[in-house]
């Protein structure tokens, strides 16, 4: 053991065994002193920096669907009114409703309906209405189908692309994390009664099932209308395209509504931030994105 | 003398404070997730694959079996890894390469995890994907990733265990004619065995306990992985995947989860701990 050089000795000794030398828990104490010394005063001022946010800044929170379009908002908003910051996080639409209950955030995202219970603690303002879009590669010839042929997909119930008039291969379901707002609303729409297959690959973020669909030929994903891009085919279902034009006749049904929640009254600086996002600009902004304006 | 009694009391209550924070986050994390435990059952929480919390099914076999399947498969790699490099840079390599490769050995140890994840999703997946079938995202590509994940780990020890056998062993295993092969199988690896032991076992405990890499390749499937190109969900992904989300029920099965997780990872280093134990013990003898 004598033949240590003392670097691996002060990262493997610890764990590996106690024979360290006499002269070490000396030299270790000494930097556990310098680290108190720059650690603690580091976090005391970290802290005075978070705790001086609340003035001008309002803060969002929740599903993942609705970030990338917050975020734009965000943007425009701050470029329209200087002076005015917006920070938008990620997390899900749950995690979104629950920072909004405890006021960790002005307004909590959400993008599935609110059950009975929620809508009792909640003041839900619906900013945009959103396609639920299936996504296939774009190898794969399969253009439509219906919703009773997704039931059957997602169930693992059909595992054969040729079953549902592709190319003979196997069907890999793609689904979100349970507690994901787009995976509530897409059960909601498609799967009723029935559970998604545990075979299902399951990924944590809209980016995450893009990036997927996008490399597997035999891969089928759902995602929020807004974020299908140009890489992906979006199918059509029951004969209809998804497109924001369908949504507004009535004609697509997997539609879902994007709220943003929070909890008794809004701060002012938020409410200011909503008004932005109703108002005609806002809602261009996120129309020409590919959602549905409500406005 | 009455300034060293003072830094010693300050050092001290740092020092507990450190130990005290770790008691809080045993005991919450076991209040949090003990008493689902036992209102599923043990039998039923443990040996069910059925995991649906929005309709009250807690199981966790299926990503327990993959934890477990994916740590092997991890220590498999790296064993083979870090033992041959663990060897080359203490027997055979000229001094000056030993010196150059050890700082990038570690240097792989501070690599964020998400950037091994990244990695491992943008080339490793297709290539499985395209070589091999299946979805890509699966059990081979999780064990790979973590597999070079914990080489440093392995590596480094490896080599002080190598390093702490007496030379004087060596020295006559050459004497009595031994090659220099003969001699690191027949007495190198031998007489560090416990060493090499306790290296992998603390691998493998850091390999269980990944998450983010693990979450981006393994595809988190809610199934008992039937091959290494099956998609498999560990306990760790779980936990991450869904803790956002989680409340009531949901969110004690997670700390369940968790407790699991501790309970293996204690194991792990118990294990570790009483190996390399007993090779001091045996050094104190000689």
């Amino acid at each position: 053991m004598g033949n240590r050089t003392p670097g691996a000795t002060d990262r493997d000794g610890h764990t590996l065994s106690g024979s360290g030398g006499a002269a070490l828990p000396f030299l270790v104490s000494v930097r556990w002193v310098f680290q108190t010394l720059v650690v603690i005063p580091g976090l005391l001022l970290l802290c005075a920096g978070c705790s001086r946010t609340s003035a001008h800044s309002v803060s969002l929170l929740g599903s993942t669907s609705i970030q990338p379009f917050a975020e734009m908002l965000a943007e425009r908003y701050a470029k329209d009114f200087p002076g005015q910051f917006v920070e938008v996080q990620g997390g899900g639409s749950t995690a979104g409703l629950q920072a909004a209950e405890s006021g960790l955030v002005n307004i909590g995202m959400c993008s599935r309906s609110l059950t009975a219970k929620e809508s009792l603690v909640f003041t839900p303002i619906l900013i945009a209405r959103d396609g639920l879009a299936l996504v296939v590669n774009p190898g794969n010839p399969v253009a439509s189908l219906s919703i009773e042929q997704l039931r059957a997909l997602f169930a693992g119930r059909v595992t054969n692309w040729n079953e549902v008039g592709g190319k003979n291969g196997p069907i890999r379901p793609i689904t979100r994390e349970e507690g994901s707002g787009t995976r509530e609303s897409f059960v909601r729409l498609v799967m009723g009664e029935e559970r998604i297959s545990g075979r299902a690959l399951t990924q944590e973020s809209n980016g995450a099932v893009k990036e997927l669909v996008k490399g597997d030929p035999a891969a089928i994903g759902y995602m929020s209308l807004g974020l299908v891009g140009q890489d992906l085919k979006a199918v059509a279902v029951e004969g209809n395209q998804p497109t924001a034009l369908n949504v507004l006749a009535g004609r697509y049904h997997l539609v879902r509504p994007l709220l943003f929640v929070s909890k008794g009254t809004v701060h002012p600086a938020a409410q200011k931030f909503i008004d932005f996002v109703l108002s005609p600009v806002g809602q261009t902004l996120l129309a020409t994105e590919g959602l549905v304006r409500v406005r | 003398m009455k300034r060293d009694r003072v830094i010693g009391a300050i050092l001290l209550v740092v020092a507990m404070s450190a130990i005290s924070g770790l008691a809080l986050i045993t005991v919450f994390i076991f209040r949090e997730g003990v008493p689902i435990i036992l209102r599923v059952g043990a039998k039923q929480f443990f040996l069910s694959t059925d995991w649906e919390p929005s309709l009250g099914h807690f199981g966790i076999l299926s990503m327990l079996v993959g934890s477990l399947v994916v740590t092997l498969g991890a220590a498999v790699i790296g064993v083979v890894f870090s033992l041959g490099l663990a060897i080359v840079l203490t027997q055979f390599s000229p001094p000056g390469l030993s010196s150059a490769l050890k700082p990038v050995i570690e240097l792989l140890a501070g690599i964020p995890s998400v950037v091994y994840g990244f990695v491992g999703v943008v080339t490793l997946v297709p290539l499985i994907r395209h070589w091999l079938g299946g979805p890509g995202l699966s059990v081979l590509a999780a064990s790979i990733v973590l597999g070079v994940m914990i080489l440093p780990t392995i590596t480094s020890i490896a080599i002080d265990a190598l390093q702490a056998v007496p030379r004087s062993y060596l020295e006559g295993s050459i004497a009595l004619g031994a090659t220099r092969w003969q001699t690191v199988t027949m007495v190198l690896l031998r007489a560090a065995r416990s060493g090499l032991v306790a290296a992998v076992i603390l691998g493998m405990g850091r390999a269980i306990g990944e998450t983010m890499a693990v979450i981006m390749v393994a595809g988190n499937a809610l199934d008992v992985p039937r091959s290494l190109l099956a998609p498999v969900r560990t306990l760790t992904s779980n936990i991450a995947l869904e803790m956002g989300y989680a409340s009531g029920e949901h969110r004690q099965a997670l700390f369940a989860t968790g407790v699991t997780l501790f309970v293996i990872i204690t194991l792990f280093n118990v294990a570790a701990l009483a190996v390399s134990r007993q090779r001091d013990g045996r050094g104190r003898v000689r």
